[in-house]
C-alpha cells in the first residue's frame, strides 16, 4: 500500500513539473503583455523601464528560471494588473470556487443518483425514458446557455432568487463559507445548479448504465433467493457496486467542476478564482494565469491520488491486488 | 470500407446482398430522432449558407443599421420597413439576420476545427501505433495528460496565449480535441494491426504506406466519424462559450456567442430576446448534430447492439 | 404426506418482441420430502426457468400465465413481491450455477449471511452471525470465525459455491433448488459438493431440485428424473429405470451421447441437430425434427404423457423399450 502510494506522488509530482514547464511557456511565447500595461503616452524609455522593472526584458529561459526559482518557495510571480502576490490573490478566490464546486457535485449526487437508478431499474417506463432524454439534453446544453436561462426564470422571470454574487460569508475553522445563511444559500442555488446539470446527467448515466448491469447480475438474483427486501437489494447490493464509478468519476470530475467554474462565475458573478482566470485573460495578467493554472493542476492530481485511495478502499478487489503486487 | 471487414459482417439469413452503407443507412433511419436531428441539422446548415440571400439584412453592412431601431422586441418594423421577427439587439441589427450570419461562423469555425483536428490527430495516433516504442509512449503520455484536464481550460489557456480572431479560436479549438482522434485511432488501429489481414498484407510485401492506408485506416474510420460529430458540436459549444466569455471571436466576427454575450447585458432589464434566440439556434445545431451522433455510434459500434 | 412442491399446468412465457418464447409449457411435477428430483435438459429446455419460477424469480418480459405451483400446500402463483420475499430462503431456498456470480463482490461474507438470516428472524446481530458461523462450518470452511470477514473474491470457487449452500441452509428450508451448482467447478470439487450436499440433505430431510443437464450427476444424486425438452417434461420416474430403459427416444439420445456408455474408442453418439426456437414450435412433437424414431403423427398432433407402471410417464407416441417396462 505504501509503495503504491509513493509511486503514485511520484506520477503526481512529474505530472506537475510538466504542466510547470508547458504552461510557463505556452503563456509566455505568444503576445507580449507590456502594451496592455503601458498607457499610450509613455515614451520608449518608460517602456523600457515598465519592461525592466517586471523582468520582461530578459530572455525567456532566464524568466524561467527565475521563476522555477521562486515557484520552488511558493511564489509565482506578482500580478501586473494588481500588484499582488499571484498565489496569493488565487487563493484568497479559491474557497469561494470551491464552494460552488462542492454544492454542485452534491446537487448532481442527490439529483442524479435516485434519477439514474429509477432510470436503471425500470428502463420500460415512461419516466424513466424522459429522464434519459433530459440527460442528453443536459449534455449538449452549453453550460453558459443553461445559466442564462436559469437567470431568466427563476431570477429575472419569477424573482424568486438573485442572479448575481455570493451571500455573507461567515469564518469557521479558518474556512470562509456562505452556506450558514439562508441568504447564501439562496445566492449559491443557481450558479450550482447550472455548474451540475453536465455532472447530473453523467450520475444519471453512469447510475443507469451501472443499474442495469447489476440487476442482471447473478448476485443480484442470489439476493432476492434470499428473501432480502426489495430497498435492501437496491440501497446496499446494487448501490454499493455502482458507487464505485460513480465516486471515481465524480471525484475526477471535480476538477472540471472547478475549470467550468469560470463561466459559471463569470454569469452569476461569483466571487472566485474561476472569473479572476478570465480577466487575467482579457488583460494578459500572466502571473495570474500561471498560477491559476499551477493551483487547479495541483488540485487535480491531489484529487486523482484521492479518489485511486478511496476507490481502493471501496473496491475490496482492488485493495487486494494492489497490496500483494 | 475495406472488403476484409465484408464477409463477417453479411448477415447470411438474408437472400439478396446488401452493401455495407444500406445496411448502414437502414439501420440509422430505423430511429425517428435521428432522422429528426439530421433533417434539422441539414435545414441549420442550408439556412447559414443561403443567409445573404434570405437576411432582411445585412449585418455588416453599417448603412443599412439604424441605432433608432435599437433593441425592439419581436416583431416590430424596422425602420427600413421591413418586420424583426426576432426584434433587433443594442445596436439596432435584425437579430433573425444577425443569427443566419452567426450561424455561418459558428458552423465554419466548428467544421474547420473539426476536419483540422480528426486529420491531425487521425494521423498522430496511426503513426503511434504503428512505430510504437518510445515515440508511441512520449504521444500517448501528452494525450493523457491534456485528456485529463477539462477542455475548457486547456481552451482558455490556449486563447490566453494566443489572443482572439478566428484563425486562433480554430487554432485552439484543434489543439483542444486532436488528443481524442489520436487516442481513439491509436486503440482501434492497433486492434486492427494484429488482425490477420494485416499480417498478409505484410507478408505480400506491401509497403507500410500501404498497409497503412489502404487497411488499417479504412477500419478505423468508424469511431472517427462518431467522435467527428459529438466534437464538432462540442467544437461549437466550446467556441460559443469562448465567446460568450469575451475571449473567444472579436465582435467583427459575431459568431453565436458573441450575440449572446451582446445581449447579456440587456438581460436583467428584461430584452431578453438579444440572448434567448441566439442561444436557441445555438441549441438546435448541437442537439441536432448530438442526436445524429448519438445514432451514429449506435449503429456504427456493433458491440452496444441490443 | 403431502409432497413437499407440487406443480401443475405451469406456463412461464417470456413476450419479447421477436415473439413470445414459451421457455416453459405446461409442465407438471412434485417433490416429496427429502426427495431428490433431478430435472434434466439441454440448455434452453426451460429446466432454470421452471426453477425461478418456483423461486418467483421471473422478470419482465416473462411472466406465469398459467399453472399451480404449491409449495407446502400454499399457492405460490399470484403472490405479491412481499408474499414470495417471504417464502424465500426460509421455505424454498436456491443455489445456482456460477459460484464467481453469486455472492456480492463488494460485501463481506458476513454482511451476506447476516442478511439474509434477519431478512425472516429478528434475531440480534450477533445472534445471526453465530448462526452464520456454524452454518460456515456445517459446510466445511475452516476457521469460519476469519472467513465470515472474508470477501468473496478471497474464496476459491468450490468455497464459494460452500458458502452459497451455507446461505441457502441458514433457515433449514423444507426445499432447495440447485441450478447446476456443480457445472463451474472442477471434477474433484464437484464430487465433494454433491457428497456433502447429500449428506447435509439427509441430515435436515431436506429435498432437492437439482437442474443438471448431466445425466450423470443424477444418476448417482437423485431419487426420481424428469427429463425437459422444449419447455415441458418429455419423461418422469424413478431414476434406475428410465435410466435403465428410456421410454423417450430423447432420454435415449441423452444417454447415448455420455461418453461413458459407449465401447472406448467407439465414436460417440449424438442427438442430431438442435433444440427448436421456443418462439417458434413445431405444431406436433416439439422433438420430432431430431427423432430418429419420427412417424407421420408425430409431425401432426403434440404427444400427451402416457402413464405407465411404477409411476413413470412419457410424452410419447411410440416410447421405446416397452418390453422392459412390460417385463
Amino acid at each position: 500500500m505504501l509503495a503504491f502510494i509513493l509511486r503514485r506522488l511520484a506520477q503526481a509530482l512529474f505530472v506537475i513539473a510538466a504542466m510547470l514547464v508547458i504552461v510557463f511557456f505556452g503563456v509566455n511565447v505568444v503576445g507580449d503583455p507590456i502594451y496592455m500595461l503601458i498607457s499610450p503616452e509613455m515614451d520608449q524609455q518608460q517602456i523600457a523601464e515598465t519592461a525592466r522593472a517586471l523582468g520582461l526584458d530578459r530572455p525567456i529561459w532566464e524568466q524561467f528560471l527565475v521563476f522555477l526559482k521562486n515557484a520552488a518557495q511558493g511564489d509565482l510571480g506578482r500580478s501586473f494588473v494588481h500588484g499582488e502576490s499571484a498565489i496569493k490573490l488565487i487563493l484568497h478566490r479559491m474557497p469561494a470556487t470551491l464552494e460552488l464546486a462542492f454544492v454542485a457535485l452534491v446537487l448532481a449526487i442527490v439529483i442524479g443518483l435516485p434519477l439514474g437508478l429509477y432510470a436503471g431499474l425500470k428502463p420500460e417506463s415512461r419516466l424513466s425514458r424522459f429522464i434519459m432524454a433530459v440527460s442528453i439534453l443536459g449534455f449538449s446544453l452549453p453550460t453558459f446557455w443553461v445559466g442564462l436561462m436559469l437567470i431568466l426564470t427563476f431570477a429575472v422571470g419569477l424573482g424568486w432568487l438573485p442572479a448575481t454574487g455570493r451571500g455573507p460569508t461567515v469564518s469557521i475553522l479558518g474556512l470562509e463559507t456562505s452556506l450558514l445563511s439562508l441568504k447564501g444559500w439562496q445566492h449559491v442555488a443557481l450558479p450550482a445548479l447550472n455548474l451540475a446539470l453536465l455532472k447530473i446527467s453523467l450520475v444519471i448515466r453512469l447510475a443507469r448504465a451501472g443499474a442495469r448491469e447489476a440487476a442482471l447480475m447473478d448476485y443480484v438474483k442470489f439476493a432476492r433467493a434470499k428473501g432480502l427486501s426489495q430497498s435492501r437489494i437496491i440501497g446496499v447490493h446494487i448501490l454499493k457496486n455502482i458507487m464505485i464509478p460513480i465516486v471515481t468519476v465524480l471525484g475526477l470530475e471535480f476538477g472540471s467542476l472547478v475549470a467550468f467554474s469560470v463561466v459559471t462565475e463569470t454569469i452569476f458573478a461569483w466571487p472566485g478564482m474561476g472569473r479572476l482566470l478570465l480577466e487575467a485573460i482579457t488583460r494578459l495578467d500572466r502571473p495570474v494565469i500561471v498560477a491559476y493554472v499551477m493551483v487547479v493542476v495541483v488540485l487535480f492530481v491531489t484529487i486523482n491520488l484521492l479518489v485511486d485511495l478511496v476507490y481502493s478502499a471501496l473496491d475490496p478487489r482492488v485493495r487486494l491486488t494492489e497490496a500483494t503486487s | 470500407m475495406s472488403e476484409a471487414t465484408l464477409p463477417a459482417a453479411a448477415p447470411p439469413v438474408e437472400a439478396k446482398e446488401e452493401t455495407p452503407f444500406r445496411r448502414f443507412v437502414r439501420s440509422f433511419i430505423e430511429d425517428r430522432l435521428a432522422l429528426f436531428g439530421l433533417a434539422l441539422f441539414i435545414l441549420i446548415v442550408l439556412l447559414a449558407v443561403a443567409a445573404p440571400l434570405i437576411a432582411p439584412q445585412n449585418p455588416y453592412d453599417l448603412a443599412s443599421v439604424d441605432v433608432m431601431d435599437s433593441r425592439q422586441p419581436p416583431g416590430a418594423a424596422s425602420g427600413e420597413g421591413f418586420t424583426m421577427w426576432l426584434g433587433s439587439d443594442g445596436v439596432g441589427r435584425d437579430l433573425l439576420s444577425g443569427i443566419l450570419y452567426g450561424l455561418r461562423i459558428s458552423l465554419m469555425v466548428g467544421a474547420f476545427s473539426g476536419i483540422l483536428a480528426a486529420t491531425i490527430g487521425s494521423a498522430v495516433g496511426l503513426i503511434a501505433a504503428y512505430v510504437g516504442g518510445r515515440t508511441e509512449n512520449a504521444i500517448m503520455r501528452l494525450v493523457d495528460l491534456q485528456l485529463s484536464l477539462p477542455s475548457v481550460l486547456v481552451a482558455l489557456i490556449l486563447v490566453a496565449g494566443l489572443g482572439k480572431g478566428v484563425d486562433k479560436i480554430i487554432i485552439a479549438l484543434v489543439m483542444v480535441q486532436w488528443a481524442y482522434y489520436a487516442r481513439t485511432v491509436r486503440g482501434s488501429a492497433l486492434v486492427e494491426r494484429r488482425k490477420e489481414y494485416v499480417e498478409a498484407a505484410q507478408s505480400l510485401g506491401l509497403s507500410h504506406a500501404r498497409t497503412v492506408f489502404r487497411h488499417i485506416l479504412p477500419n478505423c474510420l468508424a469511431p472517427v466519424i462518431v467522435i467527428v460529430t459529438v466534437q464538432t458540436a462540442h467544437a461549437i459549444s466550446l467556441e460559443a462559450t469562448l465567446s460568450f466569455l469575451g475571449v473567444g471571436l472579436p465582435q467583427t466576427e459575431p459568431s453565436l456567442g458573441v450575440l449572446i454575450a451582446n445581449g447579456f447585458q440587456y438581460m436583467l432589464s428584461g430584452s431578453y430576446w438579444i440572448s434567448v434566440f441566439p442561444g436557441f439556434a445555438l441549441l438546435m445545431t448541437i442537439v441536432s448534430i448530438n442526436l445524429v451522433g448519438d445514432r451514429l455510434r449506435d449503429v456504427l459500434n456493433p458491440r452496444l447492439e441490443k | 404426506m403431502a409432497p413437499v412442491l407440487e406443480v401443475s399446468g405451469l406456463k412461464t412465457h417470456f413476450f419479447t418482441r421477436a415473439g413470445t418464447v414459451k421457455s416453459v409449457d405446461g409442465v407438471s411435477f412434485h417433490v416429496e420430502r427429502g426427495e431428490v428430483l433431478g430435472l434434466v435438459g439441454e440448455s434452453g429446455s426451460g429446466k432454470s426457468v421452471t426453477g425461478f419460477s418456483v423461486m418467483g424469480l421471473i422478470d419482465p418480459p416473462g411472466r406465469i400465465v398459467e399453472g399451480s405451483i404449491k409449495l407446502n400446500g400454499k399457492e405460490l402463483v399470484g403472490l405479491d413481491e412481499e408474499g414470495f420475499r417471504e417464502v424465500r430462503g426460509r421455505e424454498v431456498a436456491m443455489i445456482f450455477q456460477d459460484p464467481m456470480m453469486t455472492l456480492n463482490p463488494v460485501l463481506r461474507v458476513d454482511t451476506q449471511m447476516i442478511e439474509a438470516v434477519t431478512a425472516h428472524d429478528k434475531v440480534s446481530h450477533k445472534a445471526a452471525r453465530e448462526r452464520s458461523r456454524d452454518a460456515l462450518a456445517k459446510v466445511g470452511i475452516p476457521s469460519p470465525e476469519e472467513r465470515l470477514n472474508a470477501y468473496p473474491h478471497q474464496f476459491s470457487g468450490g468455497m464459494r459455491q460452500r458458502v452459497a449452500i451455507a446461505i441457502a441452509l441458514l433457515h433449514r428450508p423444507p426445499l432447495i433448488i440447485c441450478d447446476e451448482p456443480t457445472t463451474a467447478l472442477d471434477v474433484t470439487i464437484q464430487s465433494q459438493i454433491l457428497a456433502e450436499m447429500q449428506g447435509l440433505c439427509a441430515d435436515t430431510g431436506t429435498a432437492l431440485v437439482w437442474i443438471t443437464h448431466d445425466l450423470g450427476v443424477v444418476a448417482g444424486l437423485a431419487d426420481r428424473i424428469a427429463v425437459m425438452y422444449a419447455g415441458r417434461i418429455v419423461e418422469t420416474g424413478a431414476v434406475d429405470p428410465v435410466l435403465d430403459t428410456p421410454l423417450h427416444p430423447y432420454t435415449s439420445g441423452l444417454l447415448g451421447s455420455l461418453p461413458a456408455e459407449g465401447e472406448p474408442g467407439a465414436p460417440l453418439r449424438q442427438i442430431r441437430g438442435s433444440t427448436p426456437s421456443l418462439a417458434r414450435l413445431p405444431q406436433g412433437c416439439a422433438f420430432a425434427a431430431r427423432c430418429d424414431y419420427v412417424q407421420a403423427d408425430c409431425l401432426a398432433l403434440a404427444p400427451d404423457v402416457t402413464p405407465f407402471p411404477g409411476a413413470r410417464g412419457v410424452r410419447c407416441h411410440h416410447p421405446l423399450n416397452l418390453a422392459g417396462v412390460a417385463a
